[in-house]
This record gives structure tokens, sequence and C-alpha cells, in this order.
């Protein structure tokens, strides 16, 4: 199965010109299941899509041992697209398979598919699948990649309770047979039930380690703040002339107690002015 | 009948246009296909507009010969490529008017460029004549053809997952760049191969048109591709005798052509038309 870990030694990732993530240092620890969870714009899909090699302005290093599977999210994709899902599933094989060789053997495919419940279905277009299906035929794909190390962005997003259940079980299954799982999520009930693992993230790491002591009250509350700061920096960055009324209007709480709210009155005077 | 469909190609001219014609109908309309899957229709447009410089460029230093007009273009096409690409990327995805804003200006900047020099015909240029498939252009359009078809099968299975799903095969093998750097150089010589007998303003036409008509007729990506080569062979066909008969330059007559195979798909045909979505409603199944 080869050595699933992945090493982070001060990684800073750049997106556009602001971070978004900074000095992260770390292990994911072979055969480990983990969950990165955090604010919306904490890094999260930065993070996964860094750990596959694919974002460039990436700085540190890391270090992976094995073959890496990335799954992106399926919102991404073009669901219209005039492929077979037996033709999505055999994408899987695509780094092994020869030039004009086939990529994968019907078998397998059939095999794959009816794993994630879409048996039968080879035949049937992308198209016409509902977002839990196409999200198991993602996971068919998963199937036939094979890696030591899975990387999943939001892999539960938009699909049904059902299909969440069973696509778990599955993640579960493959945690149980080595492999190295690491998976972007949002949903805080499922992370702290089902994955021993958690990185909390506010582009700065928050806290890394078992989900219980990530996902303590005060690390919570720290990740929270971090955000609201660079909500903050980033209105100050956009409009620098309307960061002062913006930034209390829609603010979080949190930061209705930092802020004055005197200049939202103001504010649209100056403007007409 | 047969006769007014069979005589014209007794003429040497007319019979090199068909030849040349059916080259770019079977090597472009598979292109086509990606191009509308990629959302990238407003590219072909910014390419069929950016080969004019070069093909300007060409004429005036090599004169009216074939070959320098198609470097020349080849040239201008991958460059028009480049700084749209960069563009897109510069400004953020969706940026759209950036692209216009470059086709508008080579556009301008070719048709500028050629008033300069007497003896053109802008109109032959522009939407192409049959009369201008000399023997060297039609081997420039078959050769395009002949080149076209097997890179397109060698990287098939990339650039369908580099158009589903890019991260994926960057993922896998990391040389996504490199297939889309490919592609759009096929496009790039399919657009300038077919422009002495459609013409630079029409030579997407036969790629784009059947290209979106072949969603109407075919369910998968085979099939699709297989019914918008099959339009373009006809409409190469009926768009010669259309302009023979009818005294038309021959890229409007075979793009009007395709745009009948296109009205006739989105209204009847087997996929996606407005028939079926009637029947679908009348009928939900």
């Amino acid at each position: 199965m080869g050595d699933g870990m992945i090493a982070l030694d001060d990684v800073t990732c750049v997106h556009g010109s602001r971070p978004a993530i900074r000095h992260l240092s770390g292990r994911f620890a072979p055969g480990s299941l983990t969950a990165i969870i955090g604010p919306n714009g904490a890094g999260k899909t930065t993070l996964l899509r860094a750990l596959a090699g694919l974002h460039r302005e990436t700085r540190g290093t890391i270090s992976r041992g094995a073959r890496t599977a990335f799954l992106p999210q399926a919102t991404t994709l073009e669901r219209g697209f005039p492929l077979t899902c037996g033709e999505v599933v055999a994408q899987g094989g695509y780094s092994a398979s020869r030039l004009f060789g086939p990529t994968a053997d019907s078998e397998r495919i059939a095999h794959a598919l009816k794993t994630v419940g879409l048996a039968g279905s080879a035949k049937r277009l992308v198209g016409t699948l509902s977002g839990g299906q196409f999200q198991r035929l993602l996971f068919a794909r998963l199937i036939l990649q094979d890696a030591p190390v899975m990387l999943l962005d939001e892999p539960f997003a938009n699909v049904d309770t059902q299909t969440a259940a069973d696509l778990m079980r599955l993640l579960h299954q493959w945690h149980q047979s080595g492999r190295t799982l690491i998976v972007v999520l949002h949903d805080i009930e499922l992370v702290a039930r089902e994955f021993p693992q958690t990185l909390l993230l506010a582009r700065d790491p928050v806290a890394w380690g078992p989900t219980a002591e990530t996902l303590s009250d005060a690390n919570r509350l720290r990740a929270r703040i971090l955000a609201a700061q660079w909500d903050m920096e980033t209105d100050l960055l956009m409009e620098p002339h309307s960061a002062a009324h913006v930034a209390p209007v829609r603010g979080a709480p949190l930061r209705d107690a930092a802020i004055p709210e005197a200049p939202v009155q103001d504010a649209p005077i100056q403007d007409a002015a | 009948m047969i006769h007014l469909l069979i005589e014209p190609f007794a003429l040497g001219f007319m019979r090199r246009a068909l030849a040349g014609c059916l080259a770019i109908a079977i090597a472009g309309p598979p292109l086509g296909v990606f191009l509308v899957l990629r959302r990238m229709s407003l590219m072909s447009d910014v390419l069929q507009h950016g080969i004019l410089p070069g093909i300007a460029l060409g004429a005036l230093v090599g004169g009216l010969s074939v070959f320098a007009m198609g470097i020349g273009g080849v040239l201008a096409g991958l460059a028009v490529a480049l700084i749209a690409g960069f563009l897109t990327r510069a400004t953020g995805a969706r940026e759209d008017s950036q692209l216009a804003g470059v086709y508008l200006l080579a556009l301008a900047f070719g048709v500028a460029l050629l008033s300069a020099r007497r003896g053109i015909d802008l109109t032959h240029l522009l939407f192409g004549s049959v009369l201008a498939v000399d023997d060297l252009a039609l081997t420039l359009m078959a050769g395009v053809a002949t080149l076209v078809l097997p890179v397109l099968a060698v990287i098939w299975r990339p650039l369908v997952l580099e158009s589903f799903d890019p991260d994926f095969l960057r993922a896998e093998a990391g040389n996504g760049g490199v297939i889309h750097g490919v592609f759009l150089t096929l496009v790039v010589l399919v657009v300038v191969a077919g422009f002495t007998a459609l013409g630079t303003l029409m030579s997407v036409g036969l790629m784009m048109l059947p290209a979106i008509a072949g969603r109407h007729w075919g369910e998968t990506l085979p099939a699709q591709v297989i019914a918008a080569v099959a339009i373009a062979v006809l409409s190469a066909i009926c768009g010669l005798l259309l302009s023979y008969h009818a005294d038309l330059p021959a890229g409007p007559a075979i793009v009007l052509t395709a745009g009948g195979f296109w009205l006739v798909g989105l209204l009847a045909g087997p996929q996606q038309s407005l028939l079926r979505r009637l029947a679908h409603r009348a009928h939900p199944a």
C-alpha cells in the first residue's frame, strides 16, 4: 500500500495577493482519518488542493509518501457532460492505462458501481443522475483509482442523508483497509461523530489532533475571532472608503461589540457629498 | 434534378473546393464539439478574427501565396490564443469582455493592413471563394486534416478528462496545460486551413455550427462527434452547390446550410429539441 503519510513543514499558500493558509506544519499519519474544518474562507479547499499538488502558489514543503487521489467538489464539475457512468468510473484507471489500451475492465467498473449503490448504471448518462447519485459515481471512480491516500473536498455537500450515510460507511471501510483519508467538511456534528482526527483551520492552524480536543469551545471561539478579523481586513482592503460603515452592518455579533454603531448613519451622507 | 447536383462538380475548381471542404468538414467538427463542451465558443470567435492580421502580414511580406498567408495566420492565431489565455487568467475566468476586445482589435487591424495593399479582394479573404482553392490550398487543407485527426486520437482521452474534470487530470498526470495547448493549436490549424475556400470569418462556422447541431442528434460524446461530422459533410456538399447555383460566396453558403441543419435539430432533433420538450411536457415520463 506504500507509506500513506503526508508531512507539512511551514506551508503557506497564497491566493491572489492574500495568504489563504499561513505557516502550517504537522503530519497526517499513515492510515489516519482526518477531517479539515473551519469557517468559510479558512483555506480548507486551498489546503486540500495543495496536498494534491494542485495549488501553484505554495511555499514550504509538502512531502507525500504515496500516490494520492483527489476528489473535487462535485459542484465544480459539468454535470451535463455527455459521458456515461461507466466512462466516468473508468477514468479512475487513467494513470495506469496505456495510450490506446482500455482504462479499466468492465467487471471492475460494474463492481465499483455496485459498491456505491449504482448497480447496472454503466450505460446511463451522467446528466440523468441526481446530486446524490453523482457523488456516488465520483466515489466509484475513487475505488478504481485505488490510491493509498485520498483527499476529498466536501463529499457530503448537496447529497441526501441516505447517500451521506452510505458514503460515510465507505470512508470507514477505506480507513479500516489502511488508507490515509483527509476530508474537508463543514458539518461539525458529523466530524465529532465520525472522525478520529481533526484539523481546525482559520487560515492560521488553530488546532490539530484528536477530534474531541481540537473541537473544544476555546478553539472554536478562536477560529471565529480569526475569521472575524480577516473579514475586516478584507473589507479594509477591498473598499477603503466604505469599510467603516459596511463592517458593522454585515458583522457577526462578535464584531458588533467591537465597533460602535455610529458610522452607519454618517456614511451615506458623506457618500452623497 | 440530378444534373443540377452533379454538373457543378464536373468543373475542376469545384472538385478542388469540394475535396478541401470535405477535409475541413471531417477534421473541424470533432474539435468544435470540444469547444462547445469546454464553453469556449467565444474563443473560436477570437481565433477566427485573430488570424486575419497574420494573413494580412503574410500577404504583405510574401505576396498572395497561400503558404505565406497560412504561416502568418497560424502564428497570429497562436499569439491571439496566448493573449486571450493570459487575459482570462489575469482578469478572472469569466471575463469575456476582454476576449471581445481582443478579437475586435484584431479584425480592425487585419482589415486596415489589407486595405494598405492593393490587389487583394477583401470579400474573398473574409468570406471565401471556391476559385481561391488552388493545388497548394488543397494540399494545405488535406494536410491539416491528415495531421489533426491522429493527434486528436492521441489526446482524446486526456482531453475528455481535462474538459470534464481538469483538476483530476492535473492530479493524475500533471499535463493539463499541454493538452489544452495542443488542442488550441489544432483549432488554429483547422481555422487557417479553411480560410481560402470559406474565408477567415466563415471558417469557424464549419467547425462550430455542426458541433452545436450535433448535440441535438447524439446522446453520447462519440455519437455527437459522428453527427457533427455528418452534418458538416452534408453542409459542405449542399453549400457548394448553393454557392454555385445562387452565385454566393462559398463560406456563407456552407455556413447557412449548416445553420439549416442546426435549426432542424433544434426544433425536431432526437435530443434536447423543442419538440422533445413539448412532447415531454404533454406526457411526462
